[in-house]
C-alpha cells in the first residue's frame, strides 16, 4: 500500500461534494417554509426528484407522496357510468353518500378471468328469470393478494370495463376477509377513472363516441327499433 | 456514431456458421455411429455416444464447441430426451442442440458430461433433480433444489404440485360458476406432501459432509491441516449472501478450504408454474425471474415464442427493446453489480450504493411512466410492446444518456479505480482461469472479466444489435477487480448504445399482427438466448401445438456462475468469500427459479 493513499482520498473528495449538493435546495425550502422540519410539498418534491437535479432529494412519505405516472397500475378495479343530474353531476345518495351506480360496464363475459395469469378473478354470471344467463355479473371477487397486477385484464377487456387503479397502500390485518375484493369494493365511477387516467380516458371516450355515431347513423332508418332492443338489454 | 441501416448491417464478427445439418456431417466422420438422425435445428445421438460426441465437437479445432450452454430434459409419453446446448466462444453463432433419447421410462440412465465440461456438474444435479435421469459417472449426483427427503420428480408431466388444480390453465372453476374459494382451503396442504417410502422424519438426518467436487484446485492451495477443521454454514439469512442462499464452507481457520453452494431456498417451480400456463401468461412471470432486470427476462422469453411463431416486431419496437434493455444493463450494474460488491467488501451502504440507487431511482421512474410499473414492468409482447412510450419519455431518456449518466460513471469510476482499499481487497482474490470460466460455461461480465471476449450480443446477434456501434470490455485477471472494472466499462458501452438508440428510434406501429391471448403456437422447440446484465440467459420452449407449452426451461446465467464458487474461494480468507460471491452477482429469483 502506498503511503499517501490519494484514491482513497479523491473518493472522499467526491463524498463531500454530493454532500455539498444536496443541502441548498433543502435550506431554500426551508427558508422559505421559515421552518426547519417542514415536508417537502409534493410538487416541489416531484420536481427535484427529477433527472435534472443535482443533489439528493428524499421525499418524506407518507407526508409527501408523489403522484404515480399514468400509466401506473396496481390492482384492478371495475367500472360503471354515474347516473348524472342536469347539471351533468354525479346523483350522490345522501344517506349511504354513494354515487347512483347508471351504467355497469360488465358483462361477466369471462375474459379477464380466462387470461389472469395467477387465476385471481372469480365470476359468476347472473341468470334471468327464465333460467338463460344474463350479461351481468352476479358475483366478481378479485383476490388482491394473490393478484399480479399485470394489467392483462384490462389490456383484453372488450368493454372498457376492468382498469387498474393507483391505489397501492393495502396494507391489512386480515387476509382472508379484506383482501378479497367483492362486486361493491371492486365498483368504481368512470369520474374517479377519470381523475387518474386523464389521456387514455380521453381516448376511450373519443373512440366510444365515433364508434356509437357509426353505429347510429347505420342505423338510422330503424334507430326506434334498436333503442327498444338496447333498452331490454339493460 | 450513427446507426446503421437494415441494408448496410455490419458483416457478423465471426463468419464461419455451422447449422445442425453441416455438424451432424463432420461428426458422422469423427465419431462413429453417433448421429442417428439431424435437422438445422439439432442432431439427434446416440445415448451411448453422447459423451464421445460432446468430447469430439469440443476438440475439433474447425467446430470448437468449447462452451457449455444447458442441459436439460423433456417428458414425451414414451421416452425421456435429454437435451444438450453447446456454444463456441471461438466462432460464435447460434448454440447447437443435441438431443438423446432415453426410452427406458423407468430407470433412465446416461453417461454425465461432466468429464468434458464441468458445466455440466451442476445442471446435470437440476435435471436429476426435477426428471429422475441418472447420471452415469456424476461425482454428486444428489437433489439440488429440492430438500433429500424429497418424493417424486417435479417436471415429469405426472407429477401435480401442492394446490393443483387442472393441467392448463385457464382453470374452469373461475369463469361462469366462479364461486371464490380460498386456495388453501381447497387441498390442505398435509395432503399435498408425499414422503418417500419408510420415510421417518425423527430418524431423517440431513446429508452434512461436503462433497469435493471441484476437480482441479491444487493441493497446494490448502495449506497442512493443523487445526480441527470446521464446516459453517453461511446463510440462508445471512446480508451478503443477496437472498436465501446458503453455502456450506469448510474452514481451516479462517481460510477456506472446500465450499458447497446449497440453493432451493427460494425454488417455486418458475418452470412447472411456466407449463400450467398460456404462452402469453409467462411474460409477467418472466418479470420475477431476474427481478433486478425484468424488461431482460421479458425480451429473452417474448424472443423465444417470436422465433417460433415467425412473428418479426416493427422496428420502432425493436428500438424499444434496446433502449429498455440497455436501460435495465445500467441499472442492474450500477446497484447489483458495482454497488452490492462494494457494499460486500467492507464497505456497507456507503456512498457508492446509494449512487447506484440514485441513478436507479431516476431509470425505474422512466420504467413506471412507460409501463405502469418500477421492476415488474410485463411491457414486451409477442411481436411488439404493450404501450407506446408516453409524451416526454424520450426527452429524458436523452437527458440521462447524454448528460447524466455518464457524469455518474465517471464519478464512480473515478470513486473505484485507483481506491487503494479497493485494490488490496479487489486484486488478486477470486480468480478465475479463462479455460475454467469457458468450462463451467460461466458467462456474462464474469466471463469477460477472464478474458474472454464473448458476448452474445456481437457472437449471436438477437433483436437489431448487430446495427449498434459498441465495444466488448474484457478483463486480464479475471479477478473481483476485473469484473467490476468489466461492469463499469460496460455501462460505458450501453450509454453509447443508448446514444445511438434514442438517435436513430423511428415513428410507427407498435404491435406486429393482432394481439391475442390465447393461440396455438406450432409445434417444436427453440432456444434463445439473451446478454442479461448478469449473463447469458437462454429460454429453451417446446410447444406441442398447443395454448400452453409443452415444456418451458430456463437456463439462468447466474445458477451456473455460481458453480465456480468453491473454484474462487479455495485458499483465501473467509471474509474475500463474502466479496467473491458479491462479483458473481447473483439474483436468488433466477438462481433458484
Amino acid at each position: 500500500m502506498k503511503l499517501f493513499p490519494t484514491g482513497t482520498l479523491t473518493g472522499m473528495l467526491i463524498v463531500l461534494k454530493r454532500l455539498f449538493r444536496s443541502y441548498p435546495n433543502d435550506i431554500q425550502e426551508n427558508i422559505k417554509a421559515k421552518s426547519l422540519f417542514k415536508a417537502t410539498s409534493p410538487g416541489v418534491a416531484s420536481e427535484r426528484a427529477s433527472v435534472y437535479q443535482k443533489g439528493l432529494i428524499t421525499v418524506e412519505y407518507p407526508e409527501v407522496k408523489l403522484k404515480p405516472p399514468e400509466n401506473f397500475r396496481f390492482i384492478p378495479f371495475l367500472v360503471y357510468e354515474p347516473v348524472l343530474d342536469a347539471a351533468d353531476k354525479p346523483i350522490v345518495d345522501a344517506a349511504t353518500g354513494k354515487e347512483e351506480v347508471g351504467v355497469e360496464r360488465c358483462t361477466a363475459c369471462g375474459i379477464c378471468a380466462k387470461v389472469c395469469p395467477p387465476q385471481c378473478i372469480w365470476i359468476v354470471r347472473a341468470t334471468g328469470a327464465d333460467g338463460k344467463p344474463k350479461p351481468k355479473a352476479s358475483e366478481f371477487f378479485i383476490d388482491i393478494d394473490v393478484c399480479m397486477n399485470c394489467g392483462m385484464c384490462v389490456e383484453f377487456c372488450p368493454f372498457d370495463a376492468i382498469k387498474m387503479d393507483n391505489e397501492y397502500e393495502l396494507a391489512g390485518y386480515e387476509r382472508h376477509v379484506n383482501h378479497i375484493y367483492d362486486f361493491d369494493t371492486l365498483m368504481k365511477s368512470t369520474t374517479y377513472y377519470e381523475s387518474i387516467k386523464p389521456t387514455d380516458y380521453a381516448t376511450e371516450e373519443a373512440a366510444r363516441k365515433a364508434k356509437e355515431d357509426a353505429k347510429a347513423k347505420k342505423a338510422a332508418p330503424k334507430g326506434a327499433a334498436a333503442t327498444k332492443e338496447a333498452v331490454e338489454a339493460e | 456514431m450513427a446507426v446503421l441501416s437494415p441494408d448496410q448491417v455490419k458483416p457478423a464478427e465471426y463468419s464461419k456458421a455451422f447449422d445442425g445439418e453441416s455438424v451432424a456431417a463432420l461428426l458422422k466422420e469423427g465419431v462413429d455411429g453417433a448421429v442417428i438422425s439431424s435437422s438445422s435445428a439439432g442432431i439427434v445421438v446416440d445415448s451411448a455416444k453422447i459423451v464421445d460426441a460432446l468430447e469430439w465437437l469440443k476438440n475439433s479445432p474447425d467446430l470448437a464447441y468449447d462452451y457449455f450452454n444447458s442441459v436439460t430434459a423433456v417428458d414425451w409419453a414414451d421416452k425421456f430426451e435429454v437435451v444438450y446446448h453447446v456454444a463456441s466462444t471461438v466462432r460464435g453463432g447460434p448454440p447447437l442442440a443435441l438431443k438423446v433419447n432415453l426410452n427406458d421410462k423407468e430407470n433412465p440412465v446416461v453417461s454425465s458430461a461432466s468429464s468434458v465440461y464441468y458445466g455440466a456438474l451442476q445442471q446435470e444435479r437440476e435435471v436429476y433433480d426435477f426428471f429422475g435421469i441418472k447420471f452415469a459417472g456424476h461425482p454428486n449426483l444428489r437433489r439440488i433444489f429440492m430438500w433429500e427427503g424429497f418424493e417424486g420428480y417435479p417436471l415429469r408431466k405426472s407429477y401435480r404440485e401442492a394446490y393443483y388444480e387442472q393441467e392448463r390453465k385457464p382453470f374452469e372453476t373461475r369463469w361462469d360458476q366462479g364461486h371464490h374459494i380460498i386456495n388453501e382451503d381447497r387441498t390442505p396442504w398435509h395432503d399435498n406432501v408425499v414422503y418417500p417410502k419408510n420415510f421417518d422424519p425423527t430418524v431423517f438426518k440431513q446429508q452434512r459432509e461436503i462433497v469435493r467436487v471441484a476437480p482441479t484446485i491444487e493441493q497446494g492451495d490448502i495449506k497442512a491441516i493443523k487445526t480441527q477443521p470446521i464446516v459453517v454454514s453461511i446463510g440462508p439469512q445471512h446480508p451478503s449472501t443477496h437472498g436465501v442462499f446458503r453455502m456450506m464452507v469448510t474452514l481451516d481457520g479462517e481460510t477456506v478450504m472446500a465450499l458447497e453452494p446449497v440453493f432451493g431456498y427460494l425454488h417455486r417451480n418458475h418452470e412447472k408454474i411456466g407449463e400450467r400456463n398460456t404462452f402469453y401468461m409467462n411474460i409477467p412471470f418472466c418479470d420475477r425471474l431476474d427481478y433486478l432486470c425484468g424488461m431482460s427476462m421479458e425480451t429473452g422469453y417474448v424472443l423465444a415464442v417470436e422465433k417460433m411463431m415467425g412473428i418479426k416486431p416493427p422496428e420502432r419496437v425493436e428500438y424499444i427493446r434496446v433502449i429498455m434493455n440497455e436501460f435495465t444493463r445500467i441499472v442492474s450494474h450500477m446497484f447489483g453489480g458495482i454497488g452490492q460488491v462494494y457494499s460486500d467488501l467492507g464497505a456497507f451502504f456507503t456512498p457508492i450504493v446509494i449512487y447506484g440507487l440514485e441513478e436507479r431511482e431516476l431509470v425505474l421512474d422512466l420504467f413506471e411512466s412507460a409501463s405502469g410499473s418500477r421492476m415488474m414492468c410485463n411491457y414486451m409482447r409477442f411481436g411488439g410492446v404493450w404501450k407506446d412510450l408516453p409524451e416526454g419519455w424520450l426527452d429524458v431518456a436523452h437527458e440521462l444518456a447524454h448528460n447524466r449518466l455518464p457524469r455518474v460513471v465517471d464519478e464512480m469510476e473515478k470513486y473505484l479505480v485507483h481506491n487503494e482499499i479497493f485494490d488490496l481487497r479487489a486484486k488478486n482474490v477470486g480468480v478465475l482461469p479463462p479455460d475454467l470460466a469457458l468450462s463451467y460455461g460461466v458467462s456474462g461480465p464474469m466471463l469477460r472479466g477472464s478474458g474472454v471476449k464473448y458476448d452474445i450480443r456481437r457472437a449471436d446477434p438477437y433483436g437489431i444489435y448487430d446495427r449498434f456501434d459498441f465495444d466488448i470490455p474484457v478483463g486480464t485477471n479475471g479477478d473481483i477487480y476485473d469484473r467490476m472494472w468489466c461492469r463499469i466499462q460496460e455501462i460505458r458501452e450501453s450509454i453509447k448504445i443508448l446514444q445511438q438508440a434514442l438517435k436513430g428510434i423511428p415513428t410507427g406501429e407498435i404491435q406486429a399482427g393482432k394481439k391475442a391471448y390465447s393461440f396455438k403456437v406450432p409445434k417444436g422447440d427453440v432456444y434463445a438466448h439473451i446478454e442479461a446484465p448478469r449473463g447469458d440467459f437462454g429460454w429453451y420452449v417446446v410447444s406441442d401445438n398447443n395454448a400452453t407449452p409443452y415444456r418451458y426451461h430456463i437456463r439462468a446465467a447466474d445458477f451456473i456462475n455460481l458453480a465456480t464458487m468453491e473454484q474462487m474461494c479455495v485458499g483465501h480468507k473467509i471474509g474475500d468469500m463474502v466479496g467473491v460471491l458479491g462479483s458473481v452477482d447473483i439474483i436468488m429469483g433466477s438462481v433458484d427459479r
